[in-house]
């Protein structure tokens, strides 16, 4: 072989496998990603019952009831709309009513939202950056009220299943 | 007093810096000695320095002296000794002093070890070295002071965020950041080697060490902040595909390239260009990575106080560093000469199969990583991209590397023998096949993809094993030989089988966690037994313990297997008064490298509590694995071929090239 053709067989072997690595990566986006939403949108979208996402906002004071079997049932507000979500599992330490919330599921048909990973903050002065801005749009936040911009931040997920099974090869 | 010294040391740094910055080049320029050899006492003052900073906040943080701002905001006087010292590094402006530290570090060991270096490329590459902690210096004393007083000296600390309260962290960052600076150095090298418009194969013996050498660091500091995460969350996961994990997997992935392409420049002279970018482009990630953890973009537990200006003057550094070292190798890179020919079926083709597939992974995470951004920077629309998209695209571009990790050291140099090294690795993709039965067997079915992982992993094994056992001619020879030829190989063989062994050593471990790991999650009260995986976990009641600065609440449960009691299991919630802060103390029992793990969820009032129990097969592995990895690399590492400083052979007609007309 010629250095010519050499080089051919390397830059067409690199060309194949970036094709290769794009279509995947194409396929994997339109699959796999998660929108995020406020409460608000939930309402006004009109989203398809089914589709995963997460909603975050705060946790509605006086809205958080605890059954059997470690089913919890709450409701996320933006101070504009609410809705009510379903999950099953341990919520995380700083899970409390009042308190900023991301949860992950499907949207049922009846409106409600059936989570199977709750997020909250980790730390006592954080707020997920998703909540303080759905709480932006609806004009609720009052900037360093929370004192967001100090201190260790942290969203720790609690879940039947963690975010992440780390289900590589 | 004391703070003000260690504002005054790094000022000093940075002043010593921009002479460093400046003048060697100069002199490299000149062909000037002495302006060159300024160089190397700079290197090593501007470390003096710099660390007698570090000392100074230190001994603040140890004094537990609030009157400094860091310190009232992460210190607390009931701390433990420990906590008090990995708190200077567990918020921004201390982790950043740590940077530039092990940077500055970096710099004096290249200017006090690389005494065989040509003058002109050791000036030019510690004046390199010099523009990145200048730029670091800048940084911090503009944005991020450490050692800022405030007005009135509170009474008691704010305390240390809790989660970070924990031995993992007091490893964990100081050996991510030995990885990630350490390429700094590739860096430097690789500008260097631009700036004066010449590269050869002894280049790549000089870089090597150094970019294997933070190679190793990164490996254990990644494992290390991925077994942290799985004990202290308390969800038992290891990897989450989080922005921040995966800040640190690219310069991960762009370094193991590095190293494999740097065995090609460095034995066959060819691949120079490559080598060039990929030593910028994993320097890059690195930047990339502080820039994603420091600027505040992301939300994490590495993400300290945000403040707009800071992530600005990390992204003008890293537009800087990135954009420069680039636009020097698109205007440079043509001047290099083309090295050695060699057919595809080669050493040097399996090293660059393997660069195509590791740069293409890294590719992808790089995607996954920034695609979210990118996206709410253009349309507002907020996504998260998770373990699916990985999934998906990392783990089938992993497949063929691991397929093929096998036949890379086994194949001749410049024309190899495909069908000859298939038939010597016949034991192995037997081994491989024979897990993939066994294991479907045992499964009884299901999906094929455990199975699949598991011959892989085998099959790697074997093959890392089949290019000892060749070469040493085990079976073969009689023992006096082969132990005479074992002896006798060069440790880099050594560490290439193992570093391989270990990345298959992690897949297994990762594979069998991830397939056969059950879970429980149940809510129990005293006297009632859990039972999982065969084991029987009974729940005699709770306790409550005091630590220095948190009181704690225990459960404790007694573990048998078979009737047999083998040993109890505490998990805990600790309950840091001063941040009204909790965390989650996982507990553990190791069942060999398997392990059965705990973590306690809400007390109830009833005396019911929920817990969280896992059994986790093999979980160990993953990241024995990648100690096995970096013992691997540090076997590479001290090859006599590469030790730095070693006496060089003195048949190596590249070298008499090399050496500057003085």
């Amino acid at each position: 072989m010629t250095r010519k053709q050499r080089r051919l067989v390397l830059i067409g072997g690199s060309l194949g496998v970036l094709a290769i690595a794009a279509a995947l990566v194409l396929s994997a986006l339109k699959d796999s990603i998660v929108f995020f939403n406020s409460p608000t949108d939930v309402v006004q979208k009109h989203l398809p019952p089914g589709t995963r996402m997460r909603i975050g906002g705060l946790v509605k004071t006086g809205s958080l009831k605890r059954g059997d079997d470690l089913k919890v049932r709450f409701e996320v507000t933006d101070g504009s709309h609410d809705v009510a979500v379903r999950y099953q599992g341990i919520v995380p330490d700083l899970f409390r009513e009042g308190q900023g919330v991301v949860a992950e599921g499907k949207l049922e048909p009846d409106g409600s939202f059936d989570a199977d990973t709750v997020l909250a903050k980790h730390d006592e002065r954080y707020m997920p950056k998703e909540v303080v801005e759905a709480l932006k749009k609806n004009g609720r936040w009052k900037e360093g009220a929370e004192g967001a911009n100090s201190g260790v931040m942290k969203t720790i997920a609690a879940g039947a299943s963690p975010i992440a099974g780390g289900k590589s090869p | 007093m004391i703070p003000e010294l260690g504002h005054y040391g790094l000022v000093l740094a940075l002043a010593l810096g921009l002479i460093q910055a400046v003048v060697p080049m100069i002199g490299a320029a000149k062909r000037d000695a002495s302006l060159m050899r300024l160089a190397t006492s700079t290197a090593i003052m501007q470390f003096v320095f710099v660390a007698l900073s570090f000392a100074a906040l230190t001994e603040c943080y140890v004094t537990s002296d609030f009157s400094v701002a860091t310190v009232f905001e992460n210190s607390h006087s009931m701390m433990p000794l420990l906590y008090k010292f990995t708190s200077v590094w567990g918020n921004h402006e201390g982790s950043m002093l740590l940077w530039v530290l092990i940077l500055s570090l970096f710099g004096a060991s290249v200017a006090a070890f690389g005494g065989n270096l040509p003058a002109s490329l050791k000036a030019n590459v510690l004046a390199v070295q010099s523009w990145i902690a200048c730029s670091f210096y800048f940084f911090i004393l503009l944005t991020s002071n450490p050692f800022l007083r405030l007005a009135r000296a509170p009474f008691e600390g704010r305390d240390l965020n809790p989660i970070l309260q924990d031995i993992g962290l007091a490893v964990h960052p100081p050996l991510l950041y030995l990885g990630y600076v350490g390429f700094s150095i590739a860096f430097s090298f690789a500008i260097a080697a631009l700036i004066e418009g010449r590269i050869d194969a002894a280049w790549a013996r000089w870089v090597r060490p150094w970019t294997l050498a933070a190679w190793m660091f990164l490996t254990v500091g990644i494992a290390m902040g991925s077994y942290w995460a799985y004990y202290e969350l308390g969800w038992g996961g290891f990897w989450f595909w989080d922005p921040v994990e995966n800040a640190s997997l690219m310069p991960w992935l762009a370094g193991t390239a590095l190293l494999h392409s740097a065995v090609v420049m460095e034995k066959r002279n060819a691949l120079k260009i490559w080598t060039i970018l990929l030593a910028i482009l994993t320097f890059s990630l690195s930047l990339v990575g502080t820039f994603l953890v420091r600027s505040g973009v992301l939300t994490s537990v590495h993400t300290f106080a945000s403040d707009p200006r800071r992530g600005i003057f990390i992204l003008g550094i890293l537009v800087m560093f990135i954009g420069g070292g680039l636009t020097l190798f698109a205007w440079r890179a043509s001047m290099l000469k083309q090295g050695g020919l060699f057919a595809p079926v080669s050493r040097e083709g399996s090293l660059v199969f393997n660069n195509l597939f590791l740069t293409t992974a890294c590719l992808t995470v790089f995607v996954g990583t920034l695609y979210p951004l990118a996206l709410e920077a253009l349309t507002g629309e907020k996504i998260s991209v998770g373990a699916p998209f990985f999934n998906l695209t990392f783990a089938p571009l992993f497949i063929p590397l691991l397929f093929a990790m096998p036949f890379g050291p086994m194949l001749a140099w410049k024309r190899g023998d495909l069908l000859g090294v298939s038939q010597r690795l016949f034991a192995a993709f037997g081994i491989g096949l024979v897990a993939v039965a066994l294991t479907f067997a045992v499964m009884g079915g299901g999906s094929l993809l455990a199975p699949f992982g598991i011959g892989l992993a085998f099959y790697v094994v074997a093959g890392a094993l089949t290019d000892l056992v060749e070469r040493t001619g085990l079976f073969r020879m009689p023992m006096k030989t082969v132990s005479a030829r074992a002896g006798g190989l060069p440790r880099s063989v050594w560490g290439t089988a193992f570093a391989h062994l270990g990345l298959a050593l992690t897949l297994l471990g990762i594979v069998s966690a991830s397939t056969w790991g059950s879970e429980r999650i149940v809510s129990v009260k005293p006297k009632q037994t859990i039972s999982l995986a065969g084991y029987d976990l009974t729940f005699d009641g709770m306790r409550q313990q005091a630590g220095s600065n948190y009181r704690a609440t225990a459960a404790k449960f007694t573990v048998r297997a078979g009737g047999q009691v083998i040993g109890e299991m505490e998990p805990s919630k600790r309950n840091f008064t001063s941040r009204a802060s909790m965390t989650n103390e996982a507990a553990l029992m190791y069942l060999g490298v398997s392990q059965l793990y705990m973590s306690l969820g809400d007390i109830n009032d009833d005396g019911s509590i929920a817990v969280r129990v896992y059994f986790k097969p093999l979980v160990l592995l993953i990241w024995l694995g990648a100690i096995v990895m970096a013992f691997g690399g540090g076997l590479s590492l001290s090859d006599r071929r590469l030790r730095v400083g070693a006496p060089k052979p003195a048949a190596k007609p590249s070298k008499a090239a090399l050496q500057p007309a003085e």
